[in-house]
């Protein structure tokens, strides 16, 4: 009998480690998560800055502006122009 | 005094035969009252020190909820929100050295004494600054200024500015939208906060989530149907046509022939939606949707096709336009010079008012009515655009003889700029009119038929004729490409009576062997030249062939067949 109770109460002790120790672990691992949660919305948010960055660089406005003025490049007038007719080559 | 043992012991005091039980008893009642205020507290008025220890050591936070993204057709960003920090203060606990309302006012990038003005203002909340970049509002943290707070929101980016800016509009406090598709799409677009339990340690982190109390329903993104290319490209060369013109304003539509898409929307004059202070509610306007005028010319081959339809003329048909005047009553109608004898076609490619009239009063007023109707002219767009106008189409029982000539040519009728536009897809297809939607669709869209597929095809081919030589528009033609369409040049109405100012536009499609886009282009008041072929036209090519090109549409015709506009000879019109 006595056996049988030391028996139970090592388990029973065992039993409240554990649960404390998952409990902490629990926590640990929660307050992790939430940071990386931040860490995401934080990405998110720069993703969204980075896009917005890259559409105003990429404004058709701007594209054309260094494309005349840096690469002096320029629309070929229609006597520039030679269609070639894929049928009749 | 002498006190003997034994009288001690005997002389125990003689107490009261009651006082144990009731000493007992009122000690027994305090201890009942104990545990009556205990159970009390513990099941009946439990709120105030559950919430007292709760707050010890849980939080709500709100979860904050982006707006949606605008995107292009192609998921180009058009707008985004992005977070940002409102500084504000409570200034009867604002504490702060001298030194650091200096620091301050740098951090803020203001005067010094626009800030003491804020902080003085009598006031018990002020906003510092709103819209603050994160690290403006780090900065001023570091400040640690008593009674100087952030809080988080969301500030709104437009990267086309005032290209895009009549068609997404913006939104305005706490990012609702306010104008256009912003304000149109609120319900999609926008964002609901939600909120959420947590339990934090004594350092101040979350360690646990209690309950969810709101999910946060994020705003979901919205794609247009906008090229933003062909938009930057249609905003450009109106703008050049509007400045070099002189004009009050400007409008040019692109659809998509096949769908009804709207590609592109421009108008001026424009207004950049990034930086919205002090600009007049005038030029906040989509006057493609929310103005109507008087069409002109570009309505005269609805007529024609109404006129095709009933069978009274053939495409060959021949019509007595002399002496270049139409008398009705006592009005006059007035060709802008004279021509002889016109067939329909030549109707049509000479723009004759005359002509048109004449064709019109052949026919019952029921019949030009069923076709202008059938082309959506009268009819709300159902575009969802806000402020959208439907233009006035009135019943034809009400027609007078001169009003059915005059609508024949495009006057006594009102339309916005998307109408007119889209009532040319029943030209542009085989007799459907398209439904206009600023949406993207995934693919065709079909529509109700409107006219003959027979009657679509005579009339396109007027409307190529209306570019060549000899036609009001050979300035609208484009190299490499069969291009349709027709001008109008319509005097404008004030206080009732028509005067000396004109609205310039041209309508149409390309290439005409198998039309992908249609453009309407709008110029009100022109000073100077102000003939639709003159005006208008030129915009209509130089978009339609730069869009064309763009789109790798095949060209339709040989490149070096255009003539010069110089040598080709040009029709003026009026109306």
């Amino acid at each position: 009998m006595v056996k049988l109770n030391l028996l139970l109460l090592f388990a029973l002790v065992f039993c409240a480690l554990s649960l404390v120790t998952s409990r902490h672990q629990a926590r640990k691992l929660f307050v992790e998560l939430e940071r990386e949660q931040t860490l995401a919305r934080t990405y998110d948010v720069e993703y969204g800055q980075l896009q917005l960055e890259q559409s105003t660089w990429a404004m058709p406005a701007r594209i054309e502006k260094v494309a005349r003025e840096q690469l002096t490049m320029q629309l070929p007038g229609p006597g520039r122009i030679q269609v070639m007719d894929a049928s009749s080559r | 005094m002498i006190v003997t043992s034994a009288s001690r012991a005997v002389a125990t005091p003689k107490l009261p035969r009651l006082r144990a039980p009731i000493l007992f008893g009122m000690l027994l009642a305090l201890f009942a009252l104990l545990a009556a205020r205990s159970l009390y507290l513990q099941w009946i008025d439990n709120a105030f020190l559950q919430e007292q220890g709760s707050s010890r050591y849980s939080r709500d936070l709100e979860v904050l909820a982006h707006r949606g993204r605008i995107l292009d057709r192609f998921g180009a960003p058009l707008a985004i929100s992005t977070p940002v920090k409102a500084i504000w203060a409570w200034p009867e606990k604002v504490e702060a050295t001298p030194e650091q309302l200096q620091a301050l006012a740098t951090a803020l990038d203001l005067a010094p004494s626009a800030l003491a003005a804020k902080l003085d203002a009598g006031e018990d909340f002020v906003y510092l600054k709103r819209g603050a970049p994160p690290e403006i509002a780090a900065r001023v943290a570091t400040l640690g200024i008593k009674g100087v707070h952030d809080d988080d929101e969301y500030r709104r980016y437009y990267p086309g500015g005032e290209v895009m800016s009549h068609v997404l509009g913006f939104t305005g406090d706490r990012d609702v939208g306010q104008e256009g598709i912003e304000l149109a799409q609120q319900a999609w677009l926008g964002g609901t906060p939600g909120g959420r339990r947590v339990i934090i340690n004594r350092r101040g982190e979350v360690v646990e989530d209690v309950a969810n109390i709101r999910s946060p329903r994020e705003g979901r993104d919205l794609a247009l149907s906008i090229d933003s290319r062909l938009q930057y490209l249609a905003y450009r060369e109106l703008k050049i046509a509007v400045e070099g013109n002189k004009a009050k304003a400007g409008g040019l539509v692109i659809l998509d022939a096949r769908t009804g898409e709207i590609l592109a929307l421009a108008n001026l004059p424009s207004y950049n939606p990034n930086n919205r202070n002090r600009v007049a509610r005038e030029r906040m306007r989509n006057r493609a949707f929310t103005d109507i005028f008087e069409p002109g010319s570009t309505l005269k081959p609805f007529t024609i096709a109404a006129a095709l339809e009933a069978g009274k003329v053939q495409p060959s048909s021949l019509i007595d336009t002399a002496p270049g005047t139409l008398t009705i009553g006592n009005a006059t109608i007035h060709d802008a010079h004279r021509e002889g004898t016109l067939t329909v076609e030549q109707v049509v490619q000479k723009s004759s008012n005359v002509g048109a009239a004449k064709i019109a009063l052949s026919l019952p007023p029921e019949r030009i009515w069923s076709t202008l109707s059938g082309a959506g002219f009268g009819a709300p767009l159902k575009s969802g655009f806000p402020g959208e106008v439907s233009g006035r189409l009135r019943p034809a029982k009400s027609w007078r003889p001169i009003e059915q000539a005059t609508i024949a040519y495009g006057h006594g009728i009102s339309v916005n700029l998307v109408q007119l536009a889209r009532a040319y897809t029943v030209f542009a297809t085989d007799g459907e009119l398209k439904p206009v939607t600023l949406f993207k669709e995934a693919g065709a869209v079909a529509g109700p038929p409107v006219l003959k597929a027979e009657t679509a095809r005579a009339v396109r081919h007027m409307l190529e004729m209306v570019v060549m030589s000899g036609g009001t528009a050979p300035k609208a033609q484009v190299p490499g490409y069969r291009v349709a369409g027709k001008t109008g040049t319509a005097h404008k109405l004030e206080g009732g009576s028509y005067i000396n100012k004109f609205v310039a536009s041209f309508v149409g499609f390309a290439p005409a062997s198998n039309p992908r886009l249609i453009i309407a282009v709008m110029i009100d008041e022109p000073s100077g030249q102000y003939y639709g072929g003159s005006v208008a036209a030129p915009v209509f090519s130089s978009v339609m062939g730069a869009a064309l090109r763009l789109l790798g549409v095949h060209t339709d015709a040989p490149i070096g067949s255009i003539l010069p506009p110089a040598e080709a000879a040009e029709v003026q019109e009026e109306t």
